[in-house]
């Protein structure tokens, strides 16, 4: 394609009109065209992949705000809970959920039999598979707090099983059921039969958002929000330590540093870190914070720290542009009624700049809430965070998991119900993301100032 | 909490001595302000920062030294014959300790009386016993000499601590004290105050370098351990991965090649996926598109850049992974076996990869200056011609950093190979098959463990610097590209 700038060489001119267009030029604009053409493609195709992985979060995750929940009304059987019947709340913490678990399913299956639903299932037994194995717990948890309700007939709001669920939301399908050893065709009948009476209903899941997580064999009881603890007070150790110290470091290089060999090493270690793949972050987590300082395992405080040293970067490459752009006619003025390096750069500088340095930091930080693979070799996955932290000391230190490395637990777990849990995470996580985000824009918007 | 009891005292004596200096500064000048060397609030500031600084100075340093100090000393009291076959003085060490705070939270419950926990001569049996209804976590049998060791390791653990303790307070006391004597009228403290401050910025920008040394110690450390214990040869040039966590010792093969070969496989269809998507939408944004198509369009793409990897991971595993399967799976064309391959992390990584690639071209070509389009144009050349002939090979240095550095994102990155790439390592060249990546089997490798003693967990160290260098060697190499085509043109 040297056509512009090669000689014509040899040969007459071509005769014809200046209005007609000769072939050579509809070749090169017809390859004009082209090259525009794969432009829009590229950025088409960009823009497509971007819609299918939002269409697929919000397709394959929004369920998860949703569960099935099934009401009966339980009658606590006395002989069964409070043999004795002195109300000794000893003698009614002995009776296990075991205890409980006849009186549920006895519950449902009245229920079905008082909607006039036609099955072959006919012992309680067989209600075991429509409601989650939590629902004992949960009775059980009711009559402790309350005893008097024993020999009464309590309505409950238990959880359906998560095939129920997944058979509510699509999930589960019937030509399929002949693999599943959980629950079969008539169990699925029934659930027809008494959703069209209300007792079985959709409705919204607070517990997802709030809740713990579950034993795998739970999928409908998990909920990511202590893990959500967690990613807060790692959130917060960043925060305290990232801030003051990539704030300090920045102003040190941009204000004070002299131009020596010790400044430049520490300018080409910053550059290096911001490209260190965040693994070896946690490498380094795992060396010196666990295994050489012996601080608690899968403790949010740790992954705070390690979270701290990779985002340190960011906030001081994005707090030294914002230092920057602060004209130096503001320092001299400052230098010149008397004040001292320190105090110009503290008392005028610094302010300034803040609204950059608060930019920075939360793009930083939203990209720490965001970051997992460290995470895994602290030991943040493989168990289950089944309840929230008491107080600050305790979020530090006891084990947790955070928000990623709970969505990744889910995507490892082999019941399908978990991978819309995890798909549902992910809306939660990128609600926060991009909230951080907009908070940052609208910061900067809002304070940014043009010298 | 006695730490954080240490540390509010140590607040505690120091704001006294902001108040007790402010306070002494202001009567020697008669409490004028006007005659003072600096304003009061700095000869406050003089004493608080004194007070804290060597206290908490004290107490980080006695944290990290006190745990080698003990763990030689106790090392010292094992016998030899205490280490058993298969294990090492590391995973003894770590079974004393747990012991140790076995004894301390049994202590605190009141199952063992704390002479019985002291009692050098106390049955190890009993001990355990007595432990085990507690409720804490130990291995079956104590012997004898562990049991001592562990006794040994809480008497020195508890003196360490008060002492550390008290030092610190004498330290905050005596320079707070100091600092508080040197507060009159004439003392320069605002000079002081601000040397002070400027001390603990360098200290800030130091911890980079600290991050950086930390990083290469615990990397260079345990390799060399690794290296011990197995042979450098075989992990860089054996071909095959086949790790055995069962039977401890020579059975594992741990070759780094076929870790290597998915590394690159993975990062090359990624980089296939995402250059020419990305160089092509860079060009037509520079180049072609109008403010009002590049305003939405660059911060649309920029979305897929913040979007975290975990996201990817997951999409890869759930939606790109059964779409391929679907065409090229046994219902297909019968290429591919399960979702996880080297083509759904590909993919994955690519999509992650284009807007870093796009925007970075999009700086590199707009840096271009307007002249030599300018000069292409006047010469009768169409818009893509200049592009292609002009602009592209002007700005090829710097595309090329950028693909160097998009490719080291690729090797570095985790999640999307953890979860979609599969766990088999594997040489082979069809795209469709599972494989492994160096950092999939970092995480697999360390996942849980906290002592590494075997070399099936501590040749993740070894694979995390292969990594550490690969990624700093393409980063240098990117920015030594960038930074040479930058002088051209300025």
């Amino acid at each position: 394609m040297t056509d512009a700038s090669l000689p014509n060489t040899g040969g007459a001119p071509k005769s014809g009109s200046l209005h007609e267009i000769d072939a050579r030029t509809k070749k090169r604009n017809a390859a004009e065209k082209r090259f525009r053409m794969y432009g829009v493609a590229a950025i088409a195709t960009g823009i497509i992949f971007l819609l299918v992985l939002l269409f697929a979060i919000l397709g394959n995750g929004l369920g998860a705000f949703q569960q099935t929940f099934i009401s009966v009304p339980v009658y606590l059987d006395e002989s069964k809970l409070d043999k004795k019947g002195n109300r000794n709340i000893d003698d009614i913490k002995k009776v296990s959920t075991f205890g409980y678990n006849p009186l549920i399913q006895k519950a449902v299956l009245k229920a079905v039999v008082d909607a006039g639903i036609e099955t072959p299932l006919k012992k309680s037994k067989d209600m075991k598979a429509l409601i989650s194995a939590s629902a004992a717990a949960q009775v059980r948890q009711a009559v402790i707090d309350n005893p008097a309700l024993i020999g009464q007939t309590v309505e409950f709001r238990f959880l359906a099983s998560s095939r129920v669920d997944g058979y509510l939301k699509g999930r589960v399908h019937r030509e399929l059921l002949a693999r599943d050893k959980n629950i079969d065709a008539e169990h699925l009948d029934i659930v027809d039969g008494l959703k069209e009476i209300g007792v079985v209903k959709k409705t919204f899941n607070s517990a997802f958002i709030f809740g713990a997580d579950a034993s795998e064999s739970r999928a409908e009881q998990a909920g990511i929000g202590v893990s959500m603890i967690g990613s807060l007070f790692m959130m917060l150790v960043v925060l305290f330590l990232a801030l003051p110290i990539g704030v300090a470091a920045s102003i040190y290089l941009e204000e004070f540093a002299p131009k020596n060999r010790w400044t430049d090493l520490i300018e080409v270690n910053i550059s290096n870190l911001a490209a260190v793949p965040s693994i070896v972050f946690g490498i380094l987590g795992l060396a010196v914070f666990i295994q050489f300082m012996h601080l608690p395992q899968s403790a949010p405080l740790v992954g705070g720290l390690v979270l701290t040293l990779m985002t340190l970067p960011t906030i001081i490459i994005s707090t030294r542009a914002s230092l920057k752009a602060v004209p130096p006619s503001i320092r001299d003025a400052a230098l010149g009624v008397g004040a001292s390096k320190m105090q110009s750069v503290f008392h005028h500088v610094l302010p300034l700049a803040a609204p950059g340095i608060l930019t920075g930091t939360i793009i930083g930080l939203a990209q720490a809430l965001g970051e997992t693979a460290p995470l895994l070799l602290i030991g943040m996955v493989g168990y289950i965070a089944s309840n929230p932290p008491g107080g600050v000391i305790e979020g530090l230190m006891s084990p947790n998991s955070a928000m990623p490395a709970q969505i990744y637990e889910w995507a490892k777990r082999a019941d399908p119900a978990y991978y819309e849990r995890a798909w549902g995470g992910i809306i939660i996580l990128l609600i926060f993301l991009v909230s951080m985000n907009t908070l940052a824009v609208l910061l900067r918007r809002r304070f940014e100032r043009r010298w | 909490m006695p730490l954080l009891w240490l540390f509010i005292s140590v607040l505690a004596i120091a704001v006294v001595g902001f108040v007790f200096g402010r306070q002494r500064a202001l009567s020697s000048a008669g409490g004028d302000v006007r005659s003072l060397h600096s304003l009061p609030n700095y000869y406050g500031w003089n004493v608080f920062m004194k007070a804290t600084v060597p206290a908490f100075g004290l107490i980080a340093v006695w944290l990290i030294a006190q745990p080698l100090v003990l763990q030689n000393s106790i090392a010292g009291m094992i016998p030899a014959s205490e280490i058993k076959e298969g294990s090492n003085i590391g995973l003894v060490m770590a079974e004393v300790r747990r012991t140790a705070t076995g004894i301390e939270n049994a202590v605190a419950a009141g199952v063992i009386s704390p002479a019985l926990a002291t009692d050098v001569n106390a049955d190890s049996v009993a001990v355990t016993a007595l432990l085990k209804e507690a409720g804490q976590v130990v291995t079956s049998e104590i012997s004898q000499s562990l049991l001592n060791a562990a006794q040994a390791f809480r008497a020195m653990n508890a003196t360490g601590n008060l002492l550390m303790t008290a030092l610190a307070l004498i330290v905050a006391l005596a320079a707070g004290g100091f600092a508080a004597m040197q507060c009159t009228k004439d003392y320069k403290a605002r000079n002081a105050v601000e040397r002070g401050i400027l001390m603990l910025l360098i200290a800030a920008a130091s911890v980079a370098i600290l991050t950086t040394i930390g990083i290469v110690l615990s990397l260079v450390f345990n390799t060399i351990e690794f290296f011990r214990l197995y042979p450098a040869l075989d992990f860089f040039f054996s071909p095959e991965w086949a790790p055995s966590f069962s039977g401890r010792g020579g059975s594992s093969k741990l070759g780094i090649l076929p870790l290597l070969w998915g590394t690159l496989y993975i990062s090359i269809i990624a980089l296939i996926v995402a250059v020419p998507i990305g160089l092509f939408a860079a060009v037509y944004l520079s180049e072609y598109a109008t403010p009002r198509i590049r305003s939405i369009a660059k911060p649309m793409l920029e979305i897929l850049a913040g979007i975290p990897t975990i996201v990817y991971g997951l999409f890869a595993l759930l939606t790109i992974g059964p779409m391929l399967v679907s065409v090229f799976g046994q219902d297909g064309l019968g290429w591919m076996g399960g979702g996880r391959a080297v083509m759904t992390a590909g993919i994955a990584m690519g999509i992650m990869l284009i807007p870093f690639v796009s925007s970075l071209s999009d700086d590199i070509i707009n840096a271009v200056p307007q002249a030599m389009r300018d000069g292409s144009y006047g010469l009768g050349a169409t818009q893509s011609e200049t592009i292609k002939q002009v602009v592209i090979p002007a700005a090829l240095p710097g595309i090329v950093g950028a693909v160097l550095l998009a490719a080291s994102r690729a090797i570095g990155e985790t999640m999307i190979v953890v979860m979609g790439a599969g766990a088999a390592a594997r040489l082979s060249l069809n795209p469709f098959e599972a494989m492994t990546t160096v950092t999939a089997k970092i995480v697999s490798q360390l996942t849980g463990d906290s002592d590494f003693a075997s070399p099936e967990a501590l040749v993740a160290f070894a694979l995390g610097i292969t990594l550490f260098v690969l990624t700093l060697a393409l980063n240098v190499l990117a920015l030594f590209i960038v930074r040479k085509y930058r002088e051209q043109y300025e």
